[in-house]
């Protein structure tokens, strides 16, 4: 019977974390990917606080968990604030447009 | 001791404070404070010099404060007082505060009053400490500084392009010189241990014993470095050679050429030469040098003044030859006769540049002589002093210049076998000064008025410019007879007190001699009368006669000519090579602006990285984030 131990938890977190970055410069069609990406990220962050501090008997991490979560809240607002606009002046969301940096 | 320290420092205030007072209230006011404070010290002057010779002091040593730490010892700010210094200070604070009286006129219709007077109150400090000094290096501060002083009053109009090239000249020739003079104080360094001129004097003997081979030639290094000293002395005070910056910076303002190019910082030279008398003595070479380059100036100079159109430049010339006068009464060994010229020499040639200015004036800036005649009329007092000044310097009897003038015709006598062609070469280049001073007077003041300017408006100057003609014309006439037996009487080192050498040899010599010479100055008088004032014809029929040789003298014997051709032209020539070539297309090209082309290319390259899409810039932190983290876990493992 497999059981489930903490490593496995580990590399789910892991996984999630590779996963959101790989996400975030693999695509290159629209902002709510991004903006999904970066939501995985904190997830894989979550996991990993959570199953640190049930490890080490510690409630510290999952205070901190609850934290990260009201930040991404906080977070997607804003980027979804921004895509609005973004959608406004640009007339759609396609990333390939941002490309002011470049000169 | 007070007194003392005021001559100083009252110049100095003067020059500090005049600019600002000029700018937070007005003109007038930066006037009146920088000719009022020189006006003091020049009082002070005099009764510094009164004290010393009333309480029978002997010379001495104020320290100022202490400037350059060298070997051990420092090297002081100093005031040093004796006779010598006392009565050039005299002279130079007298006549600068006489000219920054009169510069309050002659400059009213200039925009910059305020900063002209500032450079006459900087030229008056660096005088003053150039004089008072008593090591060589102070005394080469002031030397400098009354250069720059000369440089940027001779380029005070710098809108005009003749002024510029004037002022960079006068500093240039004079740098070269001043390098001869650099190269005198190092070996009196190197061999005396002392930069303090009481020391190096005391160290003669040993100086005079140490020999050196220059340049192949088995000499000592007195006799070297004095000839070094006196190269330094040549530029300042335009000797042969070196005097093409002296009629050049005639293009200064009057009153400059009266205090800088006539009466005080020309005759620093002679000053320097004086100063190291005791060393000069030791070696007979340099001593005839002087005398042979000061021979040579006295004619050269009278020569060419003789036919000049430019009122100043004959005055110029005339200045060169006197100097030139001055160095031969130091080649003779009469130093204090060399002095006393320069004191009667800084009166009247003072005067007589002060009156051609307010003739300039009179006539709105004109300048050549041909374009006058007949001022007598319009400026009968400018006419009297110009008189008195001309009969000062040609020796008129009883005048200041008949003292000093016949002193130095008869130290002539100090040369045993040479001493009569000497004279007979100085009573004839007397008589040619008395010539061409006779053809100025004449030119300016009578005949017939031949210039454009309208004559009726020609004036004379009002009496701020007039005042110090006439205390200068005090001067000129009364200076010979009250220094005369002071500096060079029966008994002159109760006065000098062994500061300078004295000669005590007289040498008896037939009349013929003194009535040879004052025969030539007659003749000379007599010639002048009969060619400008009575028939003039004459002259003009010379002239065509004489075209080449009278060329000769106008062109000033071709000298700037020869100079542009075999000094001036090969250095600019060699100078725009290097600049246009070298400097420009092989060092610019290759390292300033050949690394800069490389680095715009490595750029250029690293540019195509950038493409501006944020995934990628993304990608790039996420790698290299994670490359760093693995390298610093790999080693954190091993």
């Amino acid at each position: 019977m497999l059981s489930i131990s903490y490593n496995h938890f580990f590399i789910l977190s892991v996984i999630l974390f590779i996963i959101g970055c790989f996400g975030l410069f693999l695509n290159r069609r629209n902002m709510i990917l991004i903006l999904m990406c970066i939501e995985i990220i904190l997830l894989a962050a979550n996991i990993n606080f959570v199953s640190a501090s049930i490890f080490l008997k510690n409630l510290d991490g999952q205070i901190f968990s609850i934290f990260i979560l009201t930040i991404a809240a906080a977070e997607a607002a804003i980027g979804l604030a921004i895509l609005v606009v973004y959608f406004r002046n640009k007339g759609g969301i396609d990333i390939t447009k941002i490309n002011e940096l470049k000169d | 001791m007070l007194l003392f320290k005021l001559l100083f420092f009252i110049p100095l205030l003067s020059t500090v404070i005049t600019y600002p007072a000029g700018l937070l209230i007005n003109d007038r006011a930066s006037q009146i404070i920088s000719s009022s404070l020189i006006s003091i010290s020049a009082i002070v002057s005099w009764l510094c010099l009164y004290n010393y010779v009333n309480d029978d002091l002997s010379p001495f040593v104020i320290d100022i404060f202490s400037w350059i730490l060298i070997s051990g010892s420092y090297l002081d700010w100093s005031i040093a007082v004796n006779p010598l210094t006392l009565l050039m200070l005299t002279l130079v604070l007298t006549v600068s505060a006489l000219v920054h009286i009169y510069s309050i006129e002659y400059m009213s219709h200039d925009k910059s009053k305020n900063r002209f007077m500032v450079y006459l109150s900087l030229f008056t400090f660096c005088m003053v400490s150039l004089v008072v000094s008593d090591n060589i290096v102070q005394l080469f501060f002031g030397w400098e500084g009354v250069g720059l002083a000369s440089y940027l009053l001779i380029g005070f109009w710098h809108h005009k392009k003749t002024a510029n090239n004037a002022a960079i000249k006068a500093f240039l020739v004079n740098r070269i010189a001043d390098f001869g003079f650099l190269i005198g104080i190092a070996l009196l360094y190197i061999y005396s241990d002392s930069l303090s001129i009481t020391d190096i004097i005391a160290s003669k003997d040993y100086l005079k014993s140490i020999p050196i081979n220059f340049i192949s030639i088995e000499t000592d290094v007195l006799t070297i470095s004095c000839f070094f000293l006196f190269i330094g002395a040549m530029g300042k005070s335009a000797q042969f050679g070196f005097h093409t910056w002296l009629p050049d910076a005639m293009e200064g303002p009057t009153p400059v050429s009266a205090l800088i190019h006539a009466a005080t910082m020309v005759t620093a030279g002679v000053f320097l030469t004086v100063r190291f008398s005791e060393l000069i003595v030791m070696s007979d070479f340099i001593l005839n040098f002087i005398l042979v380059v000061g021979l040579i100036t006295a004619f050269f100079a009278a020569s060419v003044a003789l036919f000049q159109k430019d009122i100043k430049k004959v005055i110029a010339y005339s200045t060169c030859s006197q100097l030139g006068f001055m160095f031969v009464a130091c080649g003779l060994g009469a130093f204090n006769v060399a002095i006393f010229h320069l004191i009667t020499h800084g009166y009247f040639k003072a005067l007589l540049f002060l009156s051609s200015g307010s003739v300039i004036h009179g006539v709105h800036d004109e300048q050549d002589m041909d374009k006058m005649g007949n001022l007598f009329s319009k400026m009968k007092i400018t006419t009297i002093v110009m008189w008195i000044g001309t009969l000062a310097i040609i020796g008129f009897p009883y005048m200041s210049g008949y003292y000093s003038k016949d002193l130095i015709l008869n130290a002539s006598f100090n040369l045993n076998e040479w001493g009569s062609l000497v004279y007979i070469l100085l009573a004839i280049i007397s008589a040619m000064t008395a010539f061409y001073s006779f053809r100025l007077i004449f030119k300016v003041f009578h005949g017939k008025y031949n210039g454009n300017y309208d004559y009726e408006k020609i004036h004379e100057s009002n009496f701020i410019m007039l005042i110090p003609l006439f205390i200068l014309s005090f001067g000129s006439i009364f200076a010979g007879y009250f220094f005369n037996e002071i500096l060079s009487g029966h008994s002159p080192s109760d006065f000098w007190g062994g500061v300078i050498f004295l000669s005590n040899e007289t040498h008896p010599h037939s009349s013929i001699y003194a009535i040879f010479s004052k025969s030539m100055i007659t003749f000379a008088i007599l010639l002048c009368i009969y060619m400008y004032a009575l028939n003039l014809e004459k002259i003009a029929n010379l002239k065509k006669q004489f075209s080449k040789f009278y060329n000769f003298l106008l062109n000033k014997w071709f000298f700037d000519e020869f100079y542009n051709k075999y000094i001036v032209s090969p250095f600019y020539n060699s100078g725009l090579i290097l600049w246009k070539k070298i400097d420009q297309n092989i060092i610019d090209r290759l390292l300033p602006n050949g690394s800069a082309l490389v680095i715009s290319k490595i750029s250029i390259f690293c540019k195509k990285i950038q493409t501006g899409f944020i995934f990628d810039y993304t990608f790039v932190i996420i790698a290299g984030f994670t490359f760093f983290i693995s390298i610093i876990f790999y080693f954190a493992i091993l």
